[in-house]
């Protein structure tokens, strides 16, 4: 049954997946699950998985499938895992599980949620650091969870109602709608931006998504932005920072800033962090602001699952360390990561190489699609680019784009996600992923859409 | 004393007053006159006159509440004690009836972040709080709290940090350290090789009574995910499932909490060692559909906590009997199975699946490496289910707890050492056995008794000859004593729904046998004062 990415999902009836058709023997009432369990809340059979199918079924390989499918859909890091492995490999053995006595105990047993007081300092440590020092992290708010998957879906348990909604700019993170609103039944509210200012938000959009929102009867209990942006891969000037906190004080709402590619950015001084506009303003309506970050971009360390909520708000804080009982990280990997993130020449210099890497990467990407005449917004972060594929549809419609996206899957063998999947009112962006190959493998997908391009003229 | 059980098919109807849209066609108008001149002349139509009033005031408190929402109303304090006592949330109830109001104050918090805020309270955590503020060393601080209020095992950790301080850094690091097994997205469901390894665990643990297939697998961030995201799979808010009392105290945290689902109790009793019978089973079941809860399910542990005990194989056939009969689901917690003392052997719900045709989509099991292996901060849980749909359903929901990828390659060569795997469990219930046996025979020369048990890292004590008045009451002043006075961290039956007063847990697995002695002396002390005061 197929599931159109933007209308509300609507799942399987009990009827459906029953038994009750007797076609497999005796007829028994079938014992049913929840409406959580046959959901398509998921989104795993939406057009944007499928081109993850596509990949699947024919992965490229540089010597093995050199016609398969290139995966430029998946925003991970591998551009400096070497500089993680080289680290890792001159460790003692004590790092990895304990040999002294006090330190296994404490490590093997230990699981209490407030996490592993030198690791939160750490990860405290590092976030002051990606952000130059310009605003301090107090290790006792952070509330660590396996993944920032896992600290989304908490932060939304924990501010907001089954059947409330979180404004969200689009076009934004295609796992926000299973991550923010599967087991939760918080609904999704977009601020709508388009390419006309670079997509930023604006106090209009602000205003007008409230105000929708309230028409539907929806009760709106926050505004969570990607700062820097997936899909976008820019940063959110300062004045519009200001701007949001501004509009969920007067709204007397929340602000999530999901910071998870803040140490991605391709220069130091193009982030500014919300942290930042709260020191400055001394730290005034900052109960209302929370902080999620991770390491499984930054440091490219998705498998570890290392995520956290860092909140302004005592109670949020109390409730979350809690509630992350359900996704507590692992004390082994955290003991690992407290020696890894405590060791300062290690992150400094981690930091500023993987920009540089970065830097490159996207330095390659832009210049290899502008010879193909291809635009893109100019990015400032990220293991993506967005780039602006609409001078190539007949019509601006989503139809096009996902028929032109199908084409890209299919014959150039390029899976990238399509900007519908990503909620993006403005027909013909997509996103491109370039931190997940290696460089000989991003020239042969730029040759491609070059080839590509060329024979759609 | 058995009531015939309820069918499901009965018509639920037939037995409530008829309501007016039962009768066919008419005036609603004359249908309200009617009634009502027949209670104002006493005649019959009493029932139906005295609905029709009930049934307006409730529309009209309805109207007004959609009314009251439609305003925006004012953000709240997040103040918990203007909440009503909450223990489910129905999200079909209106939303402004649990938020707090106040016109000023910082933004609002959900429902469920203030429900946890009170059951931070509870004897549970207070105790485990005090003992984390002054700990019993035996020379640092030999007037400090002991803990017997957590289920951790210590006995055994000597082998597994061995093993680890031989195998630990080659597991992670050693040999191809490529990029697919650290950098990239993992299945959130846990590696293959590691469901194959903990597969193999399981049926080791388990005496190689039964196999375990591990396609049907979901790994999680610990047992606790495993039940949430099994109550999330079986049940929708609202619902509810059984579960034999006293029962785990994080039930009520893992079931309630986010997944929304009740929890009925069915109490079991000292008088037959807190086994469980289908017959309360039943009784509860009952009770529940009175009250209009939909049950989907029962949650049983065995080996038991806080009581220790173990589901004989018969026991195990009535229960899926009783599951189909009444079409539920049974998650079958089976975390302790490798932790039993006694002579009795373990039986696994797999091993009843396994030989019997029966519905195998109801039956799910949770395990985990907490307590069999002494690994609670690994976090690594485990979802075995017969059911495809909740299998596939679970594996989706695995990306909110998924184990970490270092921890999960260390784990693949420990569990897959069978002889270190034997020797550890074996290892593990002779010292288990042994401690058990000094416990409980420490408690008895006190004339405390406690219920046989099999399993688990407890006893489960009666204290009720020492509690002033036998009530809930009671047993919290004497808990309070024990915590405060004795210094000893006990678990109080009533923190795990126990009807009896006066039943204690205590868990000695982190204990030395040489504390055993000083945990008598001060349970000594502390009954004496009791006795003298009765």
């Amino acid at each position: 049954m197929a599931v159109g990415i933007e209308k509300p999902s609507v799942g399987l009836s009990r009827v459906a997946i029953s038994e009750t058709h007797g076609e497999n023997g005796i007829e028994k009432p079938s014992v049913g699950l929840s409406r959580v369990a046959i959901s398509e809340t998921h989104g795993e059979n939406s057009p944007y998985f499928a081109g993850w199918k596509a990949y699947d079924e024919n992965p490229y390989d540089e010597i093995m499938n050199p016609s398969g499918v290139i995966q430029m859909g998946l925003a991970e890091n591998q551009v400096s895992f070497d500089l993680i492995e080289e680290y890792l490999r001159q460790l003692p053995e004590t790092s990895f599980g304990g040999d002294h006595v006090s330190n296994f105990r404490e490590n093997a047993l230990f699981q209490d949620y407030h996490g592993l007081p030198s690791f939160r300092k750490a990860l405290a440590t590092f976030m002051e650091q990606i952000r130059e020092g310009k605003a301090k992290f107090d290790p006792a708010r952070v509330v660590l969870t396996a993944g920032a998957t896992a600290a989304n879906e908490l932060l939304t348990f924990i501010l907001a109602d089954p059947g409330d909604a979180l404004l969200i700019p689009t076009p934004y993170y295609p796992g926000f709608d299973r991550d923010l609103r599967w087991r939760t039944g918080v609904e999704i509210v977009p601020i709508h931006c388009n390419s006309s200012n670079n997509f930023q938000v604006t106090r209009q959009a602000l205003e007008e998504a409230y105000n929708s929102a309230k028409a539907m009867n929806v009760r709106v209990r926050g505004v969570l932005i990607t700062n820097p942006s997936n899909p976008l891969g820019a940063t959110v000037q300062r004045q519009v920072l200001e701007d949001i906190l501004d509009f969920v004080t007067k709204k007397n709402i929340h602000l999530v800033s999901d910071e998870i590619y803040s140490g991605s950015t391709f220069s130091s001084s193009d982030f500014v962090s919300v942290a930042e506009i709260l020191e400055a303003r001394d730290y005034k309506e900052a109960e209302r602001v929370h902080i999620v970050y991770s390491l499984s971009k930054d440091l490219g360390l998705p498998g570890f699952r290392v995520g956290t909520i860092y909140s302004y708000n005592d109670k949020v804080v109390t409730t979350a360390r809690r509630m992350s009982s359900f996704s507590l990280v692992s004390s082994q990997t955290q003991q690992l990561l407290a020696t890894m993130l405590s060791d300062k020449k290690f992150t400094e210099n981690y930091v500023r190489t993987n920009r540089e890497r970065l830097r490159k990467r996207y330095d390659m990407i832009i210049e290899g699609l502008k010879k193909a005449g291809i635009q893109c917004l100019k990015g400032k972060a990220g293991l993506f680019c967005w780039m602006n594929l609409g001078p190539f549809m007949d019509k601006p419609t989503k139809e096009s784009e996902l028929a032109l996206w199908s084409l890209i899957v299919h014959e150039a063998k390029l899976n990238i996600s399509p900007g519908c999947s990503c909620h993006c009112s403005e027909p013909g962006w997509f996103r491109v992923c370039f931190a997940n190959m290696s460089e000989q493998t991003l020239e042969v997908a730029l040759k491609r859409i070059h080839d590509f391009v060329n024979k759609q003229r | 004393m058995t009531q015939t059980p309820v069918s499901d098919y009965e018509d639920d109807k037939t037995r409530r007053p008829s309501s007016p849209s039962s009768r066919g066609g008419g005036t609603t108008a004359m249908r309200v006159i009617v009634p009502l001149q027949g209670v104002v002349q006493g005649r019959g139509g009493l029932i139906l006159g005295s609905i029709i009033p009930c049934a307006l005031f409730y529309f009209l408190q309805l109207y007004l509440k959609r009314n009251r929402s439609k305003s925006p109303s004012p953000p709240s304090s997040s103040s918990a004690e203007n909440l009503p006592e909450v223990s489910v949330l129905h999200r079909s109830a209106s939303r402004s009836f649990l938020s707090p109001r106040s016109s000023t104050g910082p933004a609002y918090v959900s429902s469920r972040a203030n429900l946890i805020v009170k059951s931070g309270d509870s004897p549970y955590y207070v105790g485990l709080k005090k003992v984390n503020e002054d700990p019993y060393d035996k020379f640092a601080n030999s007037d400090g709290v002991i803990q017997l209020g957590l289920a951790e095992n210590n006995l055994t950790l000597d082998l597994v940090r061995d093993w680890l301080s031989e195998n630990a850094r080659d597991s992670i690091v050693g040999g191809d350290l490529s990029i697919s097994g650290f950098a990239t997205y993992q299945p959130f469901d846990g590696l293959m090789e590691l469901k194959v390894a903990v597969a193999g665990f399981m049926s080791q643990v388990m005496n190689n009574s039964v196999s375990f297939n591990p396609s049907q697998m979901v790994l999680t961030a610990g047992a606790t995910p495993a039940i949430e995201t099994l109550s999330f799979c079986l049940a929708d808010p609202g619902n509810a499932f059984l579960v034999p009392s006293p029962y785990y105290p994080g039930f009520d945290r893992d079931v309630k909490w986010r997944a929304g689902v009740e929890l009925i109790p069915v109490p079991c009793r000292s008088a037959d060692n807190f086994g469980l019978s289908i017959t309360a089973l039943d009784r509860a079941f009952t009770q529940a559909k009175k009250r209009g809860l939909k049950v989907r399910g029962m949650i049983i542990s065995n080996p038991s906590n806080p009581v220790g005990n173990l589901l004989s194989k018969d026991m195990l056939y009535s229960l899926v009997d009783f599951a189909r009969e009444k079409n539920i689901h049974i998650i079958s917690d089976e975390i302790f199975a490798g932790s039993t003392h006694g002579n009795e052997e373990f039986v696994s719900m797999a091993e009843i699946i396994d030989t019997e045709d029966f519905d195998r989509n109801r039956v799910h099991i949770v395990y985990g490496l907490s307590k069999d292996l002494s690994l609670p901060g690994f976090r690594v849980g485990v979802i075995y289910s017969f059911n495809e749909n909740v299998v596939d359903a679970a594996r989706k929901l695995a990306r909110f707890s998924s184990i970490s990828a270092p921890t999960q390659r260390l784990l693949i060569p420990m569990l897959s050492d069978t002889r270190f795997i034997e020797r550890f469990i074996r290892t593990n219930r002779e010292r288990l056995r042994k401690m058990y046996t000094e416990f409980v025979t420490g408690l008895e020369q006190l004339g405390i008794k406690c219920a046989k048990s099999s399993g688990g890292f407890y006893c489960w004590a009666d204290m009720s000859g020492l509690i002033r008045s036998y009530s809930e009451k009671g047993e919290l002043e004497l808990w309070d004593k024990l915590l405060n006075i004795a210094k000893i961290n006990v678990t109080p039956g009533s923190a795990c729904h126990c009807i009896e007063p006066g039943w204690f847990r205590c868990c000695f697995t982190t204990l030395t046998e040489n504390d055993i002695p000083v945990v008598m002396e001060r349970i000594r002390k502390i009954s004496e004062t009791c006795k003298s005061h009765s």
